[in-house]
């Protein structure tokens, strides 16, 4: 009986390979209709500009679900990175405005780069270890920081709103490279490093192994606790850079703002771009693709006169129909 | 084949032809059992002897194909647990079924909690619950939150609960699995109270000396049927074991099997395992492995075949015990640590610890290998190419290609790439746990002359199976284990479906179960 399933999987009806291919490249199928439509309707769309506005809107958006990406494919999920984005974003002019800062620039300013993301880095790698030591669910290890990460940007400022004038610093979130925003590059990069990462490394197969059949993993001799730890503190990485380029952009740091909701958007990209949220499957390029579609998707609404709230909803609508849509892939 | 007696009492349940088919597979044929009045039936078989199958066809969780049901006299036709248990049949899992965060008291009366004016009456439902639990010589208080107490008492608890549904079956399903010597005998007393009260019970167990000690008749199962019912007393545990197995006395007794006594060891020690302790399913195992030689770790289903098996490995390091791997003492603290030292296991439960589903023949058949085969962390896809290509040649699996998702292919071809995982490591030592289960004969005879081959080779293989065939005829050597114990060692020249069996009936091996056998 249990041997007849496996054998029945093989034959796949055209119906389900159509579903399959729904289920996997829905996103590109949705993008590419929504650039259409806009295209044909939408007024002023075909510009360097509309360009710019959408791929900065979605390049945070991006950077933080690349981290996802890699945590869902473990059969996990990170809550914390809005909140990991809090605390990088308070620490940097933390950095930059102290009088280290003030009398070491070039100094100072490096350092604001790299102690925020390595900070975030580091509770990433927290969650990780409270994850994997004390087998709690990813979604309840997460929330720990979820709770307390703005908490602690917040006692870092002690609750101020930090304004700061920084060039050199602002660049990550304003400066442009042959007229590309530099944070649409950095975005680029990562994608392109994640996806081959995924795809060619040790590390990127252990990632997929371990999420696919943890049992299975473990006993081929993968650390599947290790793979763990360190897929959170990618997140956590990641997140450290998001934090930087919105606090960059707004000249100022909040920890009560910078990064809120941002575990949301990150988690529908990466729904929506086709990665399975039991793990397993990953798509980095998906989740790239995801991000944009639900980005233009806002666009469209926005520039087509739908207000803003029910834009939220079309949008909740559009990640519901992907899950739904990964669930059918799942049952064939 | 005694049934029951015309002294005996009324019977309380009689299940007769039960057929059950699970999509095209026949779980059931034609099964049977009686129980009577105040009596204790020990329900046995091996796994998938069909046990768990009859017991939910009772119950109402499964509907029956064919056959009839009578209980207390009446035809039977539960359509739900629940329903079951107002008529008066009442289960008790394995894992206990009950709330974890409500107080015992609750547990006890959940689903008909005593009232008044409407509200629960705590008062009285508190001193329900307490009243019950000393029937059986159990006093807690009964306030405190179930998961606060100890698997015994929890137990206790369900039982109250039957009892409190003024239960007439209570089903029993491997109770003693998770108790102590201590708890057990605590447990067999509250059964003979409920035999004094007139509760007859099923009891599901794999451990010989309890089904003596507490049962009045045993029902043994085989392959869907109802292969022997008599007393207890009647039947001695040889023939017993034999029936569970399927074996025929006959063949037993002359100890006649194909297999020469030829040792092929080298006397290159591989593996020492000694004085291995794991909880409770594990007191005192020991197993050692020569290079070229294949062991055969037998014992009937619960002696804790499995949990030996995953020690060794390192998946589940044991509480006490050494393992000496090449003459050298280690200490594995995962599977990685053993693998290290050129070990290599296959699961006994393909699908849930063994292949990666979604991931293609390739990619499962280098899981293992991955890291020998990367540089500065990228894997060099060339090599794992030809690798697998050679592998899936050299196995004859049946795939459309190495990219084809292993869940795709059938059992048989999916263990082949499994072993195949493990073959290319080029190991030392070859634990396979229950190498051919669920696999078709031709596949299965391809594994055992794949495994021989390999010994001849010069691979340790330590082989657990539940088939004593492919024992006897594979194995150089065999441990037998019983209940959680070593308690043989055979030597090639002695092994023999008697020999096992005779040790997996009474902790030893030899001349023992022959004169039992001739006393029947």
């Amino acid at each position: 009986m249990s041997e007849a399933r496996p054998l029945a999987r093989a034959a796949i009806s055209p119906r389900a390979r159509l579903t399959l291919q729904l289920q996997r490249r829905g996103a590109y199928w949705g993008l590419a209709l929504l650039l259409l439509f806009n295209f044909l309707v939408t007024p002023h769309f075909v510009s360097w500009q509309t360009l710019n506005v959408n791929l900065t809107q979605v390049a945070t958006i991006v950077i933080v679900a690349v981290g996802m990406t890699l945590v869902i494919a473990t059969g996990g999920i990170d809550l914390s990175v809005g909140s990991l984005m809090a605390i990088s974003g308070a620490l940097a002019p933390i950095v930059f405005l102290s009088s280290f800062g003030a009398t070491h620039p070039a100094l100072g300013v490096a350092l604001a780069f790299v102690a925020p993301v390595l900070v975030a880095g580091l509770f990433g790698l927290f969650n990780g270890w409270f994850i994997t030591r004390f087998r709690v669910q990813p979604i309840v290890g997460t929330l720990v920081l979820f709770i307390a990460g703005r908490g602690i940007g917040q006692v870092m400022t002690n609750g101020n709103l930090q304004i700061f004038k920084n060039p050199a610093f602002q660049f990550i979130g304003l400066g442009r490279i042959l007229g590309v925003p530099f944070q649409v590059i950095l975005m680029l990069c990562l994608v392109a490093a994640t996806a081959w990462m995924l795809r060619k490394t040790l590390f990127g197969r252990q990632i997929l192994a371990a999420g696919g059949n943890e049992a299975a993993a473990r006993l081929a001799g993968i650390l599947t606790d290790r793979v763990k730890r360190r897929v959170y503190m990618i997140s956590g990485l990641c997140a450290g850079v998001a934090g930087l380029i919105v606090v960059a952009i707004n000249s100022s740091s909040d920890a009560n703002l910078v990064g809120l909701g941002m575990e949301l958007d990150a988690i529908a990209a990466v729904a929506v771009g086709g990665t399975l949220l039991t793990g397993g499957e990953a798509t980095v390029i998906g989740t790239l693709v995801g991000a944009l579609t639900i980005q233009l998707l806002r666009y469209t609404l926005l520039a087509n006169g739908v207000p803003d709230a029910a834009a939220l909803v079309v949008k909740a609508a559009v990640i519901a129909g992907a899950v739904w849509m990964q669930r059918r892939g799942r049952t064939l | 084949m005694a049934t029951a007696e015309a002294a005996f009492p009324p019977l309380v349940l009689s299940m007769r032809g039960i057929d059950k088919n699970f999509a095209g597979a026949r779980a059931l044929d034609g099964a049977s059992i009686e129980v009577a009045d105040g009596e204790v039936m020990a329900l046995v078989g091996q796994n998938g002897a069909g046990k768990s199958t009859l017991i939910k066809v009772l119950t109402g969780a499964y509907r029956r194909d064919a056959g009839e049901i009578v209980f207390l006299g009446k035809p039977a036709e539960f359509g739900s647990p629940h329903e079951a248990q107002r008529a008066g049949i009442s289960t008790i899992y394995q894992e206990i079924n009950l709330i974890p965060y409500r107080s015992a008291a609750e547990n006890i009366c959940l689903g008909h909690e005593p009232r008044r004016l409407g509200f629960i009456d705590w008062r009285r439902m508190n001193s329900i619950a307490a009243e019950l639990l000393q029937r059986f010589s159990v006093e807690i208080d009964v306030r405190r939150p179930l998961m606060s107490f100890s698997t015994a008492i929890q137990q206790m608890v369900a039982i109250a609960r039957a009892v409190s549904f003024k239960a007439r079956l209570v089903i029993m399903d491997e109770p003693t699995s998770s108790l102590d010597d201590r708890e057990v005998a605590v447990l067999f007393d509250v059964i003979r109270q409920l035999k004094r009260q007139g509760v007859a019970v099923i009891f599901v167990s794999h451990r010989l000396d309890e089904l003596y000690a507490v049962c009045d008749r045993v029902t043994v199962m085989r392959d869907g049927r109802t292969v022997l019912t008599d007393r207890m007393s009647n039947v001695g545990k040889l023939p017993l074991v034999a029936a569970m197995l399927g074996r025929d006395l006959a063949t037993v007794r002359k100890g006649a099997t194909a297999f020469e006594g030829t040792a092929r060891t080298t006397g290159r020690q591989l593996l020492r395992a000694e004085g291995l302790e794991i909880g409770r399913r594990v007191r005192g195992a020991r197993v050692d492995v020569d290079a070229g030689e294949i062991v055969g770790l037998a014992g009937l289903l619960g002696s804790g075949r499995t949990e030996v098996a995953r020690a060794v490995f390192g998946a589940d390091p044991p509480d006490a015990g050494r393992i000496a791997i090449g003459g050298k003492e280690v200490r594995l603290a995962s599977p990685a640590d053993a693998i290290a030292h050129g070990l290599g296991f296959s699961s006994e439960d393909r699908k849930i610890e063994g292949i990666i589903p979604d991931m293609s023949v390739g990619e499962n058949l280098t899981l293992a290998l991955l890291p020998r085969l990367t540089r500065a962390g990228v894997v060099d896809e060339a090599r794992q190419r030809a690798i697998v290509d050679r592998f899936i040649a050299r196995l004859d699996i049946k795939t459309s290609g190495r990219d084809q998702k292993i869940r795709e292919l059938s059992g048989g071809n999916q263990q082949k790439v499994l072993l195949a995982r493990w073959l290319c490591m080029d190991p030392k030592l070859l634990i396979l746990d229950e190498p051919t289960r669920g696999i078709d004969v031709g596949a299965k005879a391809e594994i055992q002359m794949l495994i021989k081959e390999l010994a001849d080779q010069g691979l340790g293989v330590l082989m657990i199976s539940s088939e004593l065939e492919e024992i006897v005829e594979g194995a150089d050597r065999v441990f037998v284990l019983r209940d959680g114990r070593t308690v043989a060692e055979i030597p090639g020249a002695e092994i023999s479906e008697g020999s096992i069996m005779g040790a997996m009936a009474h902790g030893r091996e030899g001349a023992g179960p022959i004169t039992e056998a001739t006393s029947v």
